[in-house]
């Protein structure tokens, strides 16, 4: 069936159990995003630690709370279990690569390596109307991220 | 066909290229998002193809014949349109881009009225006046009422919308009072499928001294509409979804009123005189029409509304309500299924918008796009509403004169695959 390419097992596993799910504290950071096409929303906060080892921030936690389907609410629990505990600059990487995959319209083999369980996705960057579904907590942890590195000072 | 002989839908669908579409994978389109767009038959493709085929040519500027003929086509169809809603005469026919841009239009007109000549005075909005929407909106008959408060200083009230889906009276007197300036409110809900009482909030607007616009975007494709019924004195609706093409709406408003209200974009064509220092202005409707106009799509316009006239408004009408009733009672039994809007087909279109349990309704339409069913998912550019009934969106289908009882049960049958999919 057709739909099994976007609603991949992992992604329904996801949706129906999502990781890491609710707001905690601390956090330096908190965004609110929405799709305005479709009102979905998400509440997302970024923990940023500097006990990398390497002299880089880690990602400590992100914890979130969302009003959505399918597609972004898994989307956003595979994103928790890739990026709490790496290192900033790796979580960036991360990031890239999955928005490269999104806008990839299917063409783009997906490293395996680097997306893990977010290469469930690819399938769903065949649908252009869900790509911003895909992509909303992975935006709202980019933007959070930003205001965490930037000492939380902008808002 | 005529519409006082009997209505064969099937004969309609021939009409509608279209609708022998396959989609994902082979499927027959079922396609239920006729109060996003309709689709558009022959006639009004054709009408359009002859038109570039055989007369294109600028309008009202072209002494050569191709613009005469272009000029006839153009205003033709504002005469068609004219006749085709009750107006007066063709004066009162202003072409627009579409209704949000017949309601800009009269919207920033108003604040024009600001700094415009006396004969505006009653349009000029400020601090203590209000204008008064409802709850049930489209954005584009909220938006532009927003920020022309904003520019004016006046205040937006609404009416709120009771849990099955109606326009909550209870407190018109509170409303509607010497400080409504004016009252815009849709005719039928683009989600509910809710048709308000429009007359009577009318004619209690007018004896507060209000003006009314009403947004008829999703009952002009569907019903007779009569200007003077409904006693409004701005009226908006849109060519693509009455079977006709996108890029054309259409602002009618009373002669009186078009002739004092001050102009919304100034350009080519509008003017009565032009030195570097001033402009006067041209005689409505002209003086609302700016730059060259969607020629074609008027042509392709006039074209649809032949076409609908000829089905018969009454028999669309009659045929969409057997349509309703079978829908309403079709999904009553799709288990955690909750309708939004009136349960009864009663004063009711064919919206019909919906949320069910445990699936999103962007998931929901994902399901029934993979078995070919076309419905929208979303808040549908009416997320007060939504956030009203405590729903972030809803999935909506709708129909129009060439849907089928069969297209129905094949969404119903979509549906139980998504429960089944997601449970």
């Amino acid at each position: 069936m057709q739909l099994d390419s976007m609603y991949q097992e992992i992604i329904l596993d996801h949706y129906k159990h999502p990781h890491h799910k609710g707001l905690r504290e601390p956090y330096d950071a908190e965004v609110h995003h929405v799709n305005p096409t479709c009102g979905d929303e998400v509440t997302l906060r970024v923990k940023l630690s500097d006990s990398a080892g390497n002299g880089g921030p880690t990602i400590a936690d992100v914890s979130y709370d969302t009003i959505g389907c399918s597609i972004s609410q898994a989307s956003t629990s595979v994103l928790t279990d890739l990026l709490i505990g790496k290192p900033l600059d790796h979580a960036l990487r991360v990031q890239e690569e999955f928005l490269a995959l999104m806008q990839s319209k299917g063409q783009v083999e997906p490293d395996d390596d680097v997306l893990e369980d977010a290469v469930a996705f690819a399938g769903v960057s065949k649908y252009p109307a869900r790509i911003k579904c895909a992509l909303l907590g992975w935006m709202a942890w980019k933007d959070a991220t930003a205001q965490a590195v930037n000492g939380g000072k902008i808002s | 066909m005529s519409a006082a002989t009997t209505f064969d839908v099937e004969r309609v669908r021939k009409d509608f290229p279209i609708l022998d579409r396959q989609v994902r994978d082979g499927r027959p389109l079922v396609y239920l998002d006729s109060a996003n767009t309709s689709q558009k038959p022959r006639q009004v493709v054709d009408a359009v193809s002859e038109f570039y085929e055989r007369h294109n040519a600028n309008i009202h500027r072209a002494t050569h014949q191709l613009g005469e003929e272009a000029t006839e086509a153009y205003e033709g169809a504002r005469i068609k349109v004219g006749q085709f809603i009750g107006a007066a005469d063709e004066t009162e026919i202003v072409f627009t881009k579409n209704v949000s841009e017949a309601i800009n239009l009269v919207a920033y007109a108003m604040s024009n009225a600001a700094t415009s000549h006396a004969s505006a005075e009653r349009f000029r909005l400020g601090p203590g006046d209000e204008v008064v929407i409802t709850e049930m909106e489209h954005h584009s008959n909220i938006v532009p009422w927003q920020m022309l408060c904003e520019r004016t200083g006046a205040t937006l009230r609404w009416f709120a919308v009771t849990e099955d889906g109606r326009l909550d009276l209870s407190d018109i007197d509170d409303l509607l009072t010497e400080r409504t300036r004016l009252v815009a409110l849709s005719h039928q809900s683009n989600v509910l499928g809710t048709i308000n009482p429009v007359r009577t909030i009318a004619d209690r607007a007018h004896a507060a001294g209000a003006l009314v616009l009403v947004d008829a975007a999703q009952s002009v494709p569907h019903m007779p509409v009569d200007v003077a019924a409904l006693g409004v004195d701005f009226l908006g609706f849109t060519g693509h979804k009455v079977c006709g093409p996108t890029g054309i709406g259409v602002l009618w408003g009373r002669r009186e009123l078009l002739d004092a209200l001050p102009p919304f974009l100034g350009g080519g064509e509008m003017i009565e005189s032009v030195s570097l220092e001033r402009a006067t202005y041209a005689q409505p409707p002209h003086k609302f029409e700016a730059g060259t106009m969607p020629i074609a799509q008027a042509v392709g316009l006039d074209a649809a509304i032949d076409y609908v006239s000829e089905v018969g408004l009454d028999a669309i009408r009659a045929h969409e309500r057997e349509l309703l009733a079978y829908a309403l009672d079709a999904l009553a039994t799709v288990d955690g299924l909750r309708l939004l809007g009136p349960t009864e087909p009663v004063d009711r279109g064919t919206a019909i918008s919906f949320v069910m349990d445990d699936v999103h309704p962007h998931d929901v339409s994902q399901v029934l796009d993979a078995e070919g069913v076309a419905v929208r998912a979303g808040h549908h550019c009416a997320r007060p509403l939504h956030l009203r009934y405590g729903v972030p969106a809803s999935t909506r289908a709708s129909f129009y004169l060439y849907t089928t009882t069969a297209e129905i049960d094949a969404m119903v049958h979509a549906l139980d695959v998504a429960k089944r999919y997601f449970s």
